[in-house]
């Protein structure tokens, strides 16, 4: 018999460098697919470099004026070296050739606007914060709601409290955010003036306000997330109380709180994790229709302001910061799977 | 918890059934009298469990054989107040050492659970919580029953029953995973934890199904050591007739839900008078025999707990049911007395008929 006992540490280190090598890998992927889309799609269509490079120059340019963007842009250049340019410019910024000036584009460079002429990053950055406080103050509210009513509705299946959470649920899975949003801005903000001004503040500033004007998207969004997390917390507990492991736990005499807590909601809650990460992950990306709904300046609102003004380097840095967020997320998830599901580590 | 007790209810088709009922004080270590579990379902009342009545003293084994769906694992999880089902219907009595327990409160229930009864279950595959360690799982069941106990005292506890089911090195594989152990290894873990407190009743489940076959006659050792070793009542359950012959001083026989036979081992191996005990001999494989001579089996399956057929629920199956004219086919048969002290029989075939059967066509054959 072979000597297996405690977690093989070199397993589970390999397992983690695994994970590491893939995500940046998927990153890589993620970048080049996004620059395909926007760069080679429009190619295939029959779109010149000289049209693309005529979006940053005003209206009626000269064609010397064009050519000249175009080859300072590197529109002219091989598309495989444009790429290369624009993973460098992420990794360690890049020069470029605009106007009469060299202008050097700090790393991370995601290019800059063609309507606005301004650097892209800045911008973004600025905006990620609020997309963060949105996110992060929402995914606390879901889970903490979600799976309190997913284990109660689980634990009382069948019951008055089990059919009305669960149709409320349905009802919040089924409901838009757009619809959710304007109802709770109409009724909390208009008719009921509890949160007025809404505006983003944050939260260094002044964090109490920073909480106050956050508490409808925070609820709005939150009641979309709680519902979906409440139904598939309450599958998931239905399925673990059926198990065998379970039935073992209660006949050792253990108080029914300690089946359920430990060993149930333990083994249910596991594979949310994977669903969290991704959820939290997407998020980052940009909440599109909550922010736009209460016109909080985040990532989203930016992506879609980048979408309508056919703002090419917005649109290409927001897709590669939003598939950033979900490989990292999904990075840290298979990395926390090691601590939480014993069977990762030995596999 | 939902036990309820409907011990008001009038009996069902049971002429004895008074008479037990009114004694008083049962004499018994374990004293199952006139159980009953049924369960509402959307087709319809399904009787699981009909009527069942039992006696087990300490140190005493007794096995209860039957096919799948006779009735045999919600008899024991009735036992251990494991069917938490709304649509469970429990009546009868079960008394464990002085106590009546379908009677008694959930968590009185919960403090007997793994300290003077445990069980252990059918699959050791799944039985075990993936999520935390074999030791953690066991120091758990003898924690739960001794609050006080520091967790060292606990974990040495535990790694002591593992030692004793046969566990090599068990001060390291105490903290193992379940899925670092075999099948074997896994049920010795499940024995250890339902042993960890010295429990007086031990019910188990099928301990040697899912396991290879090297490592069942293993088990069925260790549960008799053990059971030498502490002296507890056992309950095996199973559908393999040579495993209780190993072990089980006396065996019950169980039918779609109701005890068709049941007496000393020896008797019920050496004049059995069933034709369902009959059966389940015959399908017995034995290296003896020429290896062309067919199994007697059981012909047909066993009948749905929904809707039994009329009189004895096994005459559909029974060979010899027209023997004695319409009466198998109307009325259910008692369960009485027969030609041994002790051992009890249900079938309508005259006492005299049952043993010349047995002697002429199914012994021989055996």
């Amino acid at each position: 018999m072979a000597a297996r006992r405690g977690p093989r540490r070199p397993a589970v280190t390999a397992y983690i460098i695994r994970r590491v090598v893939g995500a940046v890998f998927l990153l890589f992927a993620v970048t080049a697919i996004t620059f395909a889309i926007f760069f080679l799609v429009p190619r295939l269509a029959g779109e010149t470099s000289t049209q693309l490079a005529a979006q940053y120059v005003g209206r009626d340019p000269s064609p010397e004026a064009l050519a000249a963007v175009e080859k300072n842009l590197g529109f002219d250049l091989p598309l495989y070296q444009q790429y290369w340019q624009f993973v460098q410019g992420i990794f360690a910024g890049r020069t470029f050739q605009y106007g009469p000036d060299p202008s050097y584009c700090q790393a991370p460079c995601f290019g800059y606007s063609f309507k606005t002429h301004l650097p892209v990053w800045p911008e973004i950055a600025e905006r990620i914060p609020v997309t963060l406080s949105l996110a992060a103050g929402a995914a606390v509210i879901w889970v903490v709601v979600g799976v309190a009513i997913g284990v109660l509705s689980a634990l009382k299946r069948g019951s008055l409290f089990d059919r009305l959470s669960m149709g409320v649920a349905l009802a919040g899975v089924s409901l838009p955010i757009f619809f959710t949003a304007l109802i709770s801005l109409a009724l909390f903000s208009y008719k009921w003036p509890i949160f007025e001004n809404l505006r983003y503040v944050p939260l260094t500033e002044d964090p109490v306000l920073w909480a106050k004007n956050l508490v409808l998207p925070w609820v709005t969004l939150a009641f979309l997330y709680s519902a979906l997390y409440a139904r598939l917390t309450r599958a998931g507990m239905l399925e673990t109380m059926g198990e065998d492991y379970i039935r073992t736990a209660r006949a050792k005499g253990l108080t029914e709180r300690r089946v359920v807590v430990r060993h149930g909601l333990r083994a249910a809650l596991t594979p949310l994790v994977t669903i969290f990460g991704l959820d939290l992950g997407l998020l980052l990306g940009g909440a599109v229709l909550t922010e736009t709904a209460f016109s909080l300046p985040g990532v989203g609102q930016y992506a879609v302001q980048a979408i309508t003004d056919n703002d090419l380097p917005k649109i290409m840095a927001v897709t590669t910061l939003g598939g950033f967020f979900i490989v990292v997320a999904n990075l840290i998830v298979d990395v926390l799977y090691v601590a939480l599901d014993p069977r990762v580590r030995y596999s | 918890m939902r036990r309820k007790s409907h011990k008001r209810q009038p009996p069902v088709a049971s002429v004895n059934s008074t008479e037990t009922r009114s004694r008083p004080e049962p004499a018994s270590f374990l004293d199952v009298r006139e159980l009953r579990i049924h369960f509402d379902t959307d087709d319809g009342l399904l009787r699981a469990v009909d009527g069942v009545s039992f006696e087990l003293e300490q140190g005493r084994t007794l096995g209860i054989v039957g096919e799948s769906g006779s009735g045999k694992t919600v008899t024991s999880l009735g036992i251990m107040g494991l069917h938490r089902s709304r649509r469970a219907r429990i009546s009868g009595e079960i008394w464990l050492d002085g106590e009546e327990l379908l009677s008694a409160a959930p968590e009185r229930i919960r403090q007997l659970r793994g300290q003077k009864m445990a069980m252990v279950f059918q699959d050791p595959m799944s039985a075990l919580h993936p999520f935390y360690t074999v030791g953690a799982q066991i120091t758990e069941a003898y924690q739960a029953h001794h609050p006080k106990t520091d967790r060292r005292t606990a974990r040495d506890r535990a790694v002591e029953m593992l030692n004793r089911v046969g566990i090599p090195r068990a001060d390291q594989r105490v903290d193992d995973y379940p899925h670092q152990f075999s099948g074997g290894m896994r049920q010795r873990a499940l024995i250890a934890m339902a042993l960890i407190n010295d429990p007086s009743l031990l019910i188990a489940d099928e301990p040697t199904t899912a396991l290879d076959v090297t490592v069942q006659a293993q088990i069925l050792d260790l549960i008799r050591d053990l059971q030498q070793e502490f002296g507890s009542a056992v309950i095996l359950i199973t559908h393999d007739l040579g495993v209780v012959a190993e072990l089980a001083h006396d065996i019950l026989v169980m039918y779609a839900g109701k005890c068709v036979e049941k007496g000393p081992a020896t008797k019920l191996f050496t004049a059995p008078e069933h034709p369902y005990t009959w059966g389940l001999l015959g399908s017995m494989p034995r290296v003896d025999r020429a290896p062309q001579e067919r199994l007697l089996s059981i012909p047909g399956n066993p009948p749905s707990l929904i809707r039994l057929p009329q009189g004895c629920a096994f005459h559909p199956r029974c060979p010899f049911a027209d023997r004695n004219g319409e009466k198998s086919f109307t009325e259910v048969p008692e369960l009485t007395g027969a030609s041994d002290p002790g051992h009890q029989v249900a079938c309508h075939l005259p006492p005299e008929e049952r043993r010349r059967i047995f002697a002429h066509d199914v012994a021989p054959r055996l």
